[in-house]
């Protein structure tokens, strides 16, 4: 699952690097949520990351990485 | 929440802007220009749907008043540069970055979380610091850390521009 906001280039160059490697993802652009749905989306992004920053990518719900981290995204994703 | 598409004129002239800006007060932008056009496209569209430039990367509550620590030029852009090569979104970078020589890892957070900063705003409403006695206060831009000595902080800041509601109370 990928926490984004739409005019974040991190984001977006996480969810092109997830795109590229053709896997399966949910995404939230969490910028464009509205009121409670948006309070919740920002709940789940602080369990896994304290600061709530973005892009917040939480992988099979075992796993965070917070940031564009190309090399540790890749890794993480290697089949 | 959507908003219309930004004009690419509104952003080439916004680019020239900043740009010349912030080289005239010694900052330098990330030397990626479409990058850097992508953030200008962000926070222009941020101003367009909150009112203010908050910063692209980050989540604007569409509170001023609770967001102006993120307004671009941010009050953490200074020191992320100074720490990190660069600030939070990679809008401003240092020498080595600009020329290329270095490339740009990811900045951590440092912006308090949203907890603590609702934390923040209590403790500040109650705290009375006590200050050694001048004539006049002294005002501090959190943007870009001129000082001046008077009753009032300056409507702009004669430095980097930033606006009356980034000075604090130094001294």
């Amino acid at each position: 699952m990928l926490y984004a906001l739409s005019t974040c280039q991190w984001c977006h160059r996480t969810k092109v690097l997830l795109e590229e490697l053709g896997l399966a993802f949910d995404y939230d652009y969490v910028d464009l949520l509205e009121g409670n749905e948006q309070n919740k989306a920002l709940d789940e992004i602080e369990r896994w990351n304290r600061s709530g920053s973005f892009p917040t990518l939480v992988i099979d719900n075992k796993r965070v990485i917070i940031g564009f981290r190309e090399q540790e995204i890749r890794e993480a994703l290697a089949v | 929440m959507n908003v219309p598409e930004i004009p690419e004129i509104s952003i080439d002239v916004e680019y020239e802007r900043i740009k010349t800006n912030a080289e005239k007060n010694g900052y330098r932008l990330n030397p990626d220009i479409d990058f850097v056009k992508n953030l200008i496209r962000g926070l222009l569209k941020n101003e367009q749907r909150y009112g203010y430039r908050a910063c692209p990367c980050r989540l604007a509550s569409g509170i001023k008043d609770q967001d102006l620590d993120i307004i671009c030029p941010c009050d953490y852009r200074d020191t992320d540069v100074e720490e990190h090569g660069a600030c939070y979104c990679a809008l401003y970078v240092n020498e080595l970055i600009a020329t290329g020589k270095q490339n740009v890892a990811p900045v951590p957070e440092r912006r308090p979380p949203r907890s603590e900063r609702r934390k923040a705003l209590v403790v500040k409403t109650v705290s009375t610091t006590t200050r050694p006695v001048f004539p006049l206060p002294v005002w501090r831009c959190k943007v870009c850390g001129y000082l001046c000595a008077r009753e009032q902080p300056p409507g702009i800041c004669p430095i980097c521009k930033a606006t009356k509601e980034r000075f604090e109370r130094f001294v």
